[in-house]
C-alpha cells in the first residue's frame, strides 16, 4: 500500500506525534503565527467571571482567565492556577491550596494568594452568579503568598470539583477599577469587568464587540507552553445553517453547536471533519409520582403514582428507536439517569432491557385504567438537542400502552418554571453534573424540597431515609464509604423509577481536516488544546 | 403647518403609551427571565429574591409605571442578558441595522421604480415579461429561504462573498459603518437583496399599475399630441403623478424594514438591533425587549410624520387645501 512511500510515512508520523505528544508538535508549530476562526451558537453574556454561570459564558473566559484546577476532557481534574489541593490533616473542614509560583496577570502584576482569597470572596457575593457552588465555604485565608486556606462549614471532600469555573481575578486591578463585586442588576450600572479584562489566562484580550466579534492573542508571559493557535477570532453565528455555511466556506475553521441533521453530510464534505463525543448532560422524563390527582389528567387518581404505570413507561420507551431516528446516532441510549464518567455511574444502572409494549399495556389494565387515561407532556424545544422531536416519539410510543400524551412544547423560559413551580405532571428534562459526582443529581433532583436543596425535583419524589443518606454524603471524608452510600441511594431511586432517562447527549464539532480539537464533556472546547496536522 | 405638527407629534406620544402598554401585558406570556439568568445551582429561594430584586414580582401596573416613568427620562435599565445598559446597547446596534435597512431601501426604490417604468412602458417585451416572473418569486419565497439561498450560491458555492457579518466596520464619533471598508461594503450585499426583494418588487408593481392608470389619462394624451418628448411625458408628466402612493407606500416600508430586518438580521449574524432583539425574547430580556418596541413604534410615528410632510412637497392640491382652511 502506498502508506510505505517515504512521504506519506513521514505525515503519518506526525499526525501521531501530533495526538500521542502534544507538546512537541505545539513547540514545532508556534514558530509560525496561527489564527482560529471559531464560531458557536451564542457568545458570552460577560466577561466579568463571576457574573454569569453560562456556558458560553464560561467557556471562553478560560481562555483569558485561569481556574485554580482545570476539567480535562476525560473528565479528571489538572492543576491550573493550583499546583497542589488536599483536605488538611488536622482538619477535615479545611481545603488547602498550594498555588502555581511565576505566574502574572495580562498586566504584569504578579499574581499570589491574595488574588485567590479575594475571587474567592467575590465569587461567593449576593450577586455572584456561582455563589451556590461556594455555599459551604465559610471563610478564606491567605497562610503565606502561595497557600490559601479555605475553611468549609463541615467536611467537604468534593469542594475541589466545584472549582473548575471559578475564575480567580487581580485584588489591585479589581479594586483600583471598583469592581470589587460582580454586576449588580438593581444598582442600574454597569460593571466595568463586563467588558475588560485581567487574567492570567493562556490569551489577551484584544477586541470585544459583543455578539460580533472578540479577538484573543497569545499572552506572552502565560505560565505554560505557548499553544499552537497564537490568535483566536470567535464569532457567534446563531442561525445553524449559516454557521455550517461560513465553515463551508471557509469563513471559519471551528464550529461548535453543529445542527444533528447536518453531521452526516457535514462527514462527506471535502476539507472538513466532525469530531464527537459524549456531553455531560442526559435528558429524561419525569412525573408527579406524589400528588393525589394530577392537573392535566383525565384520571381520578394520580397514574404515576402506581409502580405498575411506571414500569409500563419504561417498557414502552424504546431507546435505540429514539437513538437511530430521531437522534440520528449522535446519543447514548442509558437508563442511568447521568453520564457515564460521573463518579458512582455503573454499568449495570445503564443497561436496558428491548421494549415489551404487550406487557406495558397489559400493566395499564392491571393499574385500574382499562381505557388507558390521558396526561400532558410538557417539553422545551430550544433547549437540548430534538428536545421537542423526542417527547414527540414518546408520545407516540406511550399511545401503544393506551397512555394518550397530549404534547406540550415551548420555549425553555416557559418550560423550566413549570418544573419550578411544581405545574407539570409529566416532563422532559436534561442534566448535566459539572461536579462529575452523583451528590450533584441527588442534591437538585432527589432530595426532598427544602431550602437549597430539590430545586428540581419536579417529581416531588420525598424518601426520608433517601433525604438523610444524600446529606450524610456532604460531610463523608472516607470515600469508599460515600460511594457506597452512593450505590445505596442509587438503588433505592432506580427501584422506585424517579427518572426515565433516555439517552446522554452527544457533542459535535466541526473543523477544517487539519486541525484537532476534541470535544469536551462540559463542551468548553479548550483552543490550548488545539493542534495543527499537515 | 406648526399647529399640525404639534397635533401629531401629541397624537404620537399615545400611539407610544399604547405601545408600550400592549407590549407590556404580553411580556407576561413570554416566560420567566430568571431561569436564563442563573445556574441551575440556585436555590428557588434566591431565585426568588432575585425576582423581587428586578421587580417582577410587582403588580402588572407598578411595574408599567416604573417602566413609563424611567423611560420617559431616557432610562431604559441594565439588560438581563449583556448587562449592559439597553439605551447604549441598542444605540451601538442600530448604524448597523440603518445602514442595512437604507442600503436596501434605496435598492428597492431604485429597481423598484426603473423596473416598474421599464415594464409599463414596455409591457409586451421579453425584458418585461422576465422581470415580472423573477419578481413574483421574490415576493412568494420567505426572507428566510432567499437569505439562506444567496449564501449558499454566493458565499458557498461561488465564495464571493461573505455568508455572514458586517465585515470591518470604521468608527466615526460614535458611529460604526461598513461603507468604508471593501469587507464591509462586500457583506452588505447579501443581506441588502435579501431584506429588499420584496419591498423591490412591491414598489415595481405600484409604479407599473400606477403609470398604466396614468398613461391612459387625458392629459397625457394631450401632452404627446403637443409634440413634448417621450422622455418630457413619461418622466416629467407621468411618472410624477404616480409618486404620491409611491412614497407613501415606501415610506412606510422603510419602517417596515427596519422592523423586520430581525429575520434577515438573523439569518445574516447581521449585529443589529433585530438580532439583538431575537436573542432578547429567547432569554426574556425584558428591559431591551421593551425598549426595542418603543423604538419600532418611534420609527413608524417618525416616519408618518414625515411622509405627511413630503405630500406637502410632492402634492400642490394640499397646500392649496391647507392655505384655504387657514383663512
Amino acid at each position: 500500500m502506498s502508506i510505505f512511500t517515504k512521504d506519506h510515512s513521514f505525515t503519518r508520523a506526525r499526525k501521531m506525534l501530533s495526538v500521542s505528544a502534544l507538546a512537541l508538535v505545539m513547540t514545532s508549530v508556534s514558530a509560525n503565527a496561527e489564527t482560529l476562526r471559531w464560531a458557536r451558537v451564542a457568545d458570552a453574556l460577560t466577561l466579568d467571571p463571576h457574573s454569569q454561570n453560562e456556558g458560553p459564558t464560561s467557556t471562553l473566559l478560560h481562555h483569558i482567565y485561569e481556574t485554580l484546577v482545570g476539567r480535562a476532557t476525560d473528565g479528571s481534574l489538572t492543576p491550573r492556577l493550583a499546583t497542589d489541593w488536599r483536605i488538611s490533616e488536622e482538619d477535615p473542614t479545611v481545603w488547602i491550596f498550594t498555588l502555581r509560583e511565576g505566574v502574572t496577570f495580562h498586566d504584569g502584576s504578579e499574581f499570589n494568594a491574595e488574588d485567590v482569597v479575594f475571587s474567592l470572596n467575590r465569587v461567593r457575593a449576593e450577586s455572584s452568579g456561582f455563589k451556590a457552588l461556594h455555599s459551604a465555604v465559610e471563610s478564606v485565608s491567605m497562610v503565606d503568598d502561595y497557600t490559601v486556606h479555605v475553611k468549609m462549614s463541615g467536611p467537604s471532600p468534593l469542594y475541589v470539583q466545584n472549582l473548575t469555573n471559578t475564575f480567580i481575578m487581580d485584588q489591585g486591578w479589581a479594586e483600583a477599577n471598583d469592581v470589587v463585586e460582580p454586576q449588580n442588576f438593581a444598582a442600574g450600572e454597569e460593571n466595568y469587568a463586563v467588558r475588560n479584562t485581567n487574567g492570567t489566562g493562556p490569551y489577551t484580550l484584544v477586541s470585544r464587540d459583543p455578539e460580533v466579534r472578540t479577538v484573543m492573542a497569545a499572552f506572552e508571559g502565560h505560565w505554560d507552553e505557548s499553544p499552537a493557535v497564537t490568535e483566536i477570532i470567535y464569532t457567534p453565528i446563531s442561525e445553524a445553517a449559516t454557521r455550517v455555511a461560513a465553515l463551508l466556506s471557509g469563513e471559519v475553521d471551528v464550529v461548535q453547536d453543529v445542527p444533528v441533521q447536518d453531521i452526516a453530510r457535514l462527514e462527506q464534505t471535502e476539507g472538513v471533519k466532525i469530531t464527537t463525543g459524549p456531553e455531560n448532560r442526559n435528558i429524561f422524563f419525569a412525573y408527579d409520582m406524589v400528588s393525589d390527582t394530577l392537573r392535566s389528567s383525565d384520571a381520578a387518581d394520580n397514574p404515576f403514582k402506581k409502580p405498575e404505570i411506571r414500569e409500563a413507561m419504561a417498557l414502552v420507551l424504546d431507546r435505540d428507536a429514539i437513538q437511530q431516528v430521531v437522534m440520528r446516532g449522535q446519543s447514548q441510549p442509558s437508563a442511568a439517569p447521568l453520564p457515564p464518567f460521573v463518579n458512582g455511574w455503573t454499568e449495570e444502572m445503564n443497561a436496558y432491557g428491548s421494549p415489551d409494549v404487550e406487557r406495558a399495556a397489559q400493566l395499564v389494565v392491571e393499574a385500574g385504567y382499562p381505557d388507558g387515561f390521558s396526561v400532558d407532556l410538557n417539553c422545551p424545544n430550544d433547549r437540548y438537542l430534538n428536545d421537542e422531536a423526542i417527547c414527540q416519539a414518546m408520545v407516540g410510543m406511550l399511545g401503544r400502552a393506551n397512555i394518550n400524551a397530549n404534547l406540550v412544547s415551548q420555549t425553555r423560559s416557559l418550560h423550566f418554571p413549570l418544573i419550578e413551580n411544581w405545574e407539570t405532571d409529566f416532563y422532559l428534562l436534561g442534566w448535566g453534573v459539572p461536579t462529575f459526582d452523583s451528590a450533584y443529581v441527588f442534591n437538585f433532583l432527589v432530595h426532598t424540597r427544602e431550602d437549597a436543596y430539590g430545586s428540581f425535583n419536579g417529581s416531588r419524589y420525598s424518601n426520608p431515609e433517601v433525604d438523610a443518606k444524600i446529606e450524610s454524603l456532604e460531610t463523608m471524608t472516607d470515600l469508599e464509604a460515600r460511594d457506597a452510600t452512593i450505590a445505596e441511594i442509587w438503588e433505592q431511586v432506580m427501584e422506585d423509577r424517579v427518572f426515565l432517562n433516555v439517552h446522554n447527549q452527544m457533542l459535535a464539532y466541526a473543523m477544517r481536516d487539519d486541525i484537532n480539537l476534541d470535544v469536551h464533556p462540559e463542551n468548553q472546547p479548550k483552543m490550548t488544546t488545539v493542534t495543527f496536522s499537515d | 403647518m406648526l399647529a399640525y405638527i404639534i397635533r401629531r407629534i401629541l397624537q404620537s406620544v399615545l400611539v407610544m403609551l399604547v405601545v408600550a402598554l400592549v407590549s407590556f401585558a404580553l411580556f407576561r406570556f413570554v416566560g420567566d427571565p430568571i431561569n436564563s439568568m442563573v445556574g441551575q445551582e440556585t436555590s428557588i429561594a434566591d431565585r426568588d429574591a432575585l425576582r423581587d430584586q428586578l421587580g417582577l414580582n410587582d403588580p402588572f401596573l407598578s411595574q408599567f409605571a416604573t417602566f413609563v416613568t424611567r423611560a420617559a427620562q431616557g432610562d431604559f435599565g441594565i439588560s438581563y442578558r449583556l448587562q449592559q445598559p439597553v439605551m447604549e446597547l441598542i444605540l451601538s446596534r442600530l448604524p448597523a441595522t440603518l445602514e442595512l435597512a437604507l442600503v436596501s431601501g434605496v435598492l428597492a426604490f431604485v429597481f423598484g421604480v426603473g423596473f416598474g417604468v421599464y415594464t409599463a412602458l414596455r409591457r409586451n417585451g421579453w425584458a418585461s415579461n422576465t422581470i415580472m416572473t423573477v419578481s413574483l418569486i421574490g415576493v412568494s419565497l420567505p426572507t428566510f429561504l432567499i437569505g439562506v439561498l444567496l449564501i449558499w450560491v454566493f458565499a458557498v458555492e461561488l465564495q464571493w462573498l461573505p455568508s455572514f457579518g458586517r465585515g470591518e466596520t470604521v468608527e466615526i464619533g460614535g458611529w460604526t459603518t461598513g461603507f468604508l471598508t471593501p469587507t464591509g461594503r462586500a457583506s452588505l450585499i447579501l443581506p441588502a437583496i435579501t431584506l429588499g426583494l420584496y419591498q423591490m418588487t412591491l414598489i415595481m408593481r405600484l409604479v407599473r399599475a400606477e403609470m398604466l392608470e396614468v398613461l391612459r389619462t387625458d392629459y397625457i394624451k394631450f401632452a404627446r399630441a403637443r409634440g413634448l418628448s417621450n422622455r418630457a411625458v413619461n418622466f416629467g408628466h407621468a411618472l410624477k403623478n404616480t409618486m404620491v402612493p409611491v412614497i407613501t407606500i415606501t415610506g412606510l416600508q422603510l419602517g417596515s424594514i427596519i422592523a423586520f430586518a430581525i429575520i434577515t438580521e438573523t439569518v445574516f449574524q447581521w449585529p443589529g438591533v433585530g438580532a439583538l432583539f431575537i436573542n432578547s425574547v429567547r432569554f426574556v430580556d425584558v428591559p431591551v425587549m421593551a425598549a426595542y418596541l418603543m423604538m419600532i413604534a418611534l420609527v413608524f410615528v417618525i416616519i408618518n410624520l414625515i411622509v405627511d410632510l413630503l405630500y406637502y412637497a410632492v402634492d400642490p392640491r394640499l397646500r392649496v387645501d391647507r392655505a384655504a382652511t387657514r383663512h
